[in-house]
């Protein structure tokens, strides 16, 4: 609206500035700008772009021919299908929990909801060999349920079932926590429009909230899904490392590598980093979205 | 437990609080609470003599140093090289930035073992830049500098990442106000301009720490996990189970836990004195 | 200080904001910059206080006493600038707000502690906010926090004050009153001061004269009774207080809006051209009875006389909507009902033919 007094305006000329004899009140010198770019630059470089090109580099080292054989190796395959597998657990077991703690705690008041929402980020912020050690105590064989396992001849630690609850544990916040904000500040008017006129509660979930919510919700699918394969210390601590059993992708690697299977080990690390890149681009895309959907609403119709 | 408050017609036209609620309780409980509590309960049934044996060791104290300091001075990098990075996202204009702001979250998103083969690869001796830097006498991957660093790369998206809203939020008013009074730019940005972000780069600080302190994947790989010299404390858990030493793991992280609680603690205080500054007393 | 702002234009992108704009301000005079929003008075302030730069032409100049000031930056330009939402440091109290300005200074200008406390304490004390001085800014109302921002631009000593819409933000009491403190302190102070608005009442009100910009250009300059009585453009005349507007034509020296005919002597062609004539509400007066003066006939509409003037909407024969106040005294002796048709008698009337150039005083009719 205020298309001169208003501060958008600032902007525009702080960073076009063509050459103004006097530089902006705001602006930076050239040559601090320059400085300043050149170390984000420098320290980015060093610090993330050269080992991410490195994982691919390594792993090319030996030619394509040496990068495809390592997934040649049954043992390969098999972590593979372990860290899916794992995935397709956790994931949704996350995904239902995300979406039930979000309803809850967005829609409704309720006494203790800020203690709720930090015993969620709880895991968070717990060390991840910490997390693997927790199910220990409470699954190993002197742990709580240890005893009572063993009789029914169940094992939980350095078995799958440990592989995959200590994954779920350190992915146990993303979604819930990509959800919860959003649906606040979205509120409950639509849910009670919708409501008012007739729907009932599912339907009411899956054609109002579940469409404002998507893309945040894709996104944390997403992160818990790239966590949820990408795991190393948790997970370190429950599997026991057996071979063709208990060995995920990321453990695999650090088989590999202790190996001195380097280009093995990076060739399998660079299935991994381009799961993370896809999750990047993947956050990028919705954070774009959401610009351009501001900026679509702030222009108005017409 | 819970109850309704306030309107309670908001509570009854939507439906699904009992079912949603119970089952985020239950859920929470079994797969978070549960564990967590075993070790509360675990540890303490240690008795504290058993559990002051443990931690007392050389070898515990070294790893708890290690640990705690390298993050510590991890942490304070990311502040400054996080407030650079930050600061050139939101206020300059330069090709590739789109890309740059990207990437950042990179080691949130990479697991963290390719993290640490990757940072190896490239500061190991004869590694890329790794080569560069051994004849001058800087050796950085198998010793503490390199587990530093492998802290500083996961800990770095943290303070970008809650910098840079403060940094966009920075009213454009308050730094012309300074300017028109005859502050220089850099009176500006110490005087003006820092106590403004400072909650916001503590909070960063703060997360970056924690993340630092409990990181293992990336660190055991640049590390050469010596006693006493290059071994964290998370290293030092796992060695323990191996050992079937439950009782001694258990000590360790529960002594981890309780030290991080408390500097994050601190840090929150001290946070909440800087912010309660920065929005004016109140 | 005077100031002279000469051939300035201003583009953001494809936004013209400024265009070749040229204004003086005298040595001790306090200016009201009035418009629409984007009508680019913010814009102008900002570019005579060093935070903008204007687009650059070998003419244009901005001069502070006869001296050109452009290359200079804010900070050296010894201005105070009150900005809109007070750019108060938030971390700060009252006193070191006010104080920064001095504490920034080298070391070679910057006045000792005690110098500093004891004018910081003038100052408050100028501004009646003495036993405020510990607390921080969010302890304040909105009123209290723009005279701190005022108290803290004037420490600097400025040769210039500027305000960017300065009670833009507070409810309409407190803006009254602030208006009122405002022009007072100025009769103290006497420094030369620009202050932007977009409210007429106090563009009017506090300003020795008010500039009347829109469109990125200066419509008119002058006392505030002058732009009022004596607009010289159609936009200053709409703008400023209410005003009935009738389309008409004018030929031969004549403007004629259905039954009612007045002088035009400018025009004296005879190719007729329509033209807008402005009366405002309190320039008629209403008779039952038609006599030689020009008038025309209008039917009472509505009556609100719930104020100091009572205010009748009536509508012409041609369908028109026409506003007029009438004193209470006046309304009493009418006794005006609605439903009754009455003839109105314009006392002053102005025509602005379009495409005829200042066509303003000129257009002037009177009884």
């Amino acid at each position: 609206m205020e298309a001169v007094d208003g501060s958008p305006i600032w902007q525009a000329t702080a960073w076009t500035g063509s050459a103004p004899t006097v530089r902006g009140a705001t602006e930076d010198s050239r040559w601090l700008q320059r400085l300043l770019i050149g170390l984000s630059v420098g320290f980015l470089t060093l610090m993330l772009f050269a080992p991410l090109a490195a994982v691919f580099v390594e792993a090319f080292k030996k030619g394509p021919g040496a990068y495809f054989a390592s997934f040649r190796d049954p043992y390969a395959w098999s972590a593979i299908r372990l860290t899916l597998l794992t995935a397709a657990v956790a994931v949704p077991a996350n995904l239902a929990f995300g979406l039930a703690a979000s309803w809850a705690i967005a829609k409704f008041h309720f006494r203790g909801k800020a203690l709720l929402i930090t015993l969620i980020d709880l895991p968070f912020a717990v060390a991840p060999v910490v997390s693997g050690l927790i199910y220990v105590l409470v699954f190993g064989m002197n742990g709580w349920f240890g005893a009572w396992l063993a009789r029914y001849d169940v094992q939980v630690i350095f078995a799958v079932p440990g592989v995959i609850l200590a994954t779920m544990f350190v992915t146990f916040p993303f979604i819930a926590r990509e959800l919860i904000p959003l649906m606040t500040e979205q509120g409950t008017e639509e849910e009670q429009a919708a409501i008012s006129l007739g729907a009932n509660g599912w339907q009411t979930f899956f054609r109002v909230t579940l469409p404002n919510v998507k893309w945040a919700l894709l996104y944390g699918v997403i992160l818990t899904s790239a966590r949820a394969m990408g795991e190393f210390g948790a997970v370190s601590v429950v599997s026991g490392h057996l071979r063709g059993r208990t060995n995920t992708v990321p453990l695999h690697v650090e088989t590999l590598y202790n190996e001195y299977n380097f280009v093995a080990a990076f060739a399998v690390a660079s299935l991994l980093a381009m799961i993370a890149l896809a999750t990047l681009a993947l956050k990028t895309a919705v954070e774009w979205r959401k610009e351009r959907e501001l900026a679509e609403a702030a222009r108005g119709p017409c | 437990m819970f109850h309704y408050l306030g309107n309670p017609n908001r509570a009854r036209v939507l439906p699904g609080f009992g079912i949603t609620m119970g089952y985020t309780v239950l859920y929470l409980s079994v797969i978070v609470l549960l564990p967590l509590s075993a070790l509360l309960l675990k540890s303490a049934g240690l008795g504290w003599e058993r559990l002051w044996q443990t931690i007392s060791h050389p070898r515990v104290l070294a790893s708890f140093k290690l640990t705690f300091g390298a993050a510590t001075i991890a942490a304070t990098i990311n502040a400054l090289f996080g407030l650079i990075v930050a600061w050139t996202l939101t206020r300059y204009k330069f090709p590739g930035k789109r890309l740059m702001d990207a990437m950042i979250d990179l080691p949130f998103a990479m697991p963290t073992a390719v993290s640490g083969i990757a940072l190896t690869a490239v500061y190991a001796p004869r590694g890329w830049i790794g080569q560069y830097l051994e004849p001058l006498g800087l050796k950085v991957a198998y010793t503490p500098l390199g587990i530093t660093l492998a802290l500083v790369f996961i800990g770095l998206p943290f303070v970008v990442r809650t910098l840079q809203p403060a940094l966009a939020d920075l009213d454009q008013e308050i730094e012309e106000a300074a300017a028109s009074l005859g502050a220089s730019r850099l009176q500006t940005f110490w005087r003006v301009i820092v106590p403004t972000i400072l909650p916001a780069l503590l909070t960063g600080f703060a997360l970056a720490l924690a993340r630092a302190i409990g990181e293992y994947g990336s660190v055991i790989f640049i590390s050469s996990n010596l006693p006493m010299k290059t071994e964290i404390a998370s290293l030092l858990i796992i060695s323990k189970l191996d050992q079937y030493d439950v009782a001694g793991a258990t000590a360790i992280a529960a002594a981890m836990l309780a030290i991080s609680f408390g500097m994050l603690l601190a840090i929150n205080a001290v946070q909440h004195f800087v912010a309660r500054r920065a929005e004016g007393g109140a | 200080m005077a100031i002279e702002v000469a051939h300035i234009s201003k583009s953001f992108g494809a936004f013209k904001a400024l265009d070749d704009v040229s204004l003086k301000v005298n040595d001790g005079e306090l200016v009201a910059l009035l418009g629409p929003s984007g009508s680019g008075k913010t814009t102008l302030l900002r570019i005579i206080a060093g935070l903008e730069t204007p687009d650059r032409h070998p003419d244009a100049a901005i001069r502070f006493q006869n001296e050109d000031v452009s290359g200079r930056a804010v900070g050296e330009r010894g201005v105070g600038f009150v900005f809109q939402h007070y750019a108060l440091f938030r971390h700060m109290t009252v006193f070191e707000n006010v104080a920064f300005g001095l504490r920034v200074r080298r070391r070679a200008t910057r006045p000792s502690k005690e110098e500093i406390r004891d004018r910081v304490e003038r100052l408050l004390a100028l501004v009646q906010l003495s036993q405020f001085s510990r607390r921080y800014p969010s302890q304040l109302s909105g009123g209290q926090r723009q005279r701190v921002a005022l108290a803290r631009a004037l420490a600097v000593e400025p040769q210039v004050l500027l305000l960017d819409e300065p009670f833009g933000a507070l409810d309409a009491k407190v803006r009254q009153g602030l208006r009122a403190w405002l022009r007072r302190l100025h009769d103290e102070i006497h420094v030369t001061s620009v202050l932007v608005t977009h409210d007429q009442e106090e563009a009017l009100e506090v300003a020795d004269r008010v500039v009347i910009m829109n469109n990125a250009k200066i419509e008119q300059v002058g006392p505030p009774d002058e732009v009022f009585h004596q607009a010289k453009t159609e936009f200053v005349m709409e703008f400023l207080g209410q005003v009935n507007v009738f389309r008409g034509r004018v030929r031969l020296g004549k403007a004629t809006l259905g039954e009612l005919t007045v002088d035009y002597p400018p025009y004296k062609d005879d190719a007729e051209r329509p033209a807008t004539v402005y009366m405002r509400p309190h320039e008629f007066r209403i008779q039952r009875h038609r006599n030689g003066q020009p008038n025309f006939a209008a039917k009472v509409a509505r009556i609100h006389s719930a104020g100091a003037l009572a205010r009748i909407l009536l509508r012409t024969n041609a369908g028109e909507d026409v506003l007029v106040d009438l004193s209470l005294e006046e309304f009493g002796r009418l006794r005006l009902r609605e439903g009754e048709t009455v003839y109105l008698y314009p006392q002053n009337a102005r025509v602005f033919v379009p495409q005829l150039a200042s066509c303003a005083a000129s257009g002037e009719y009177a009884i």
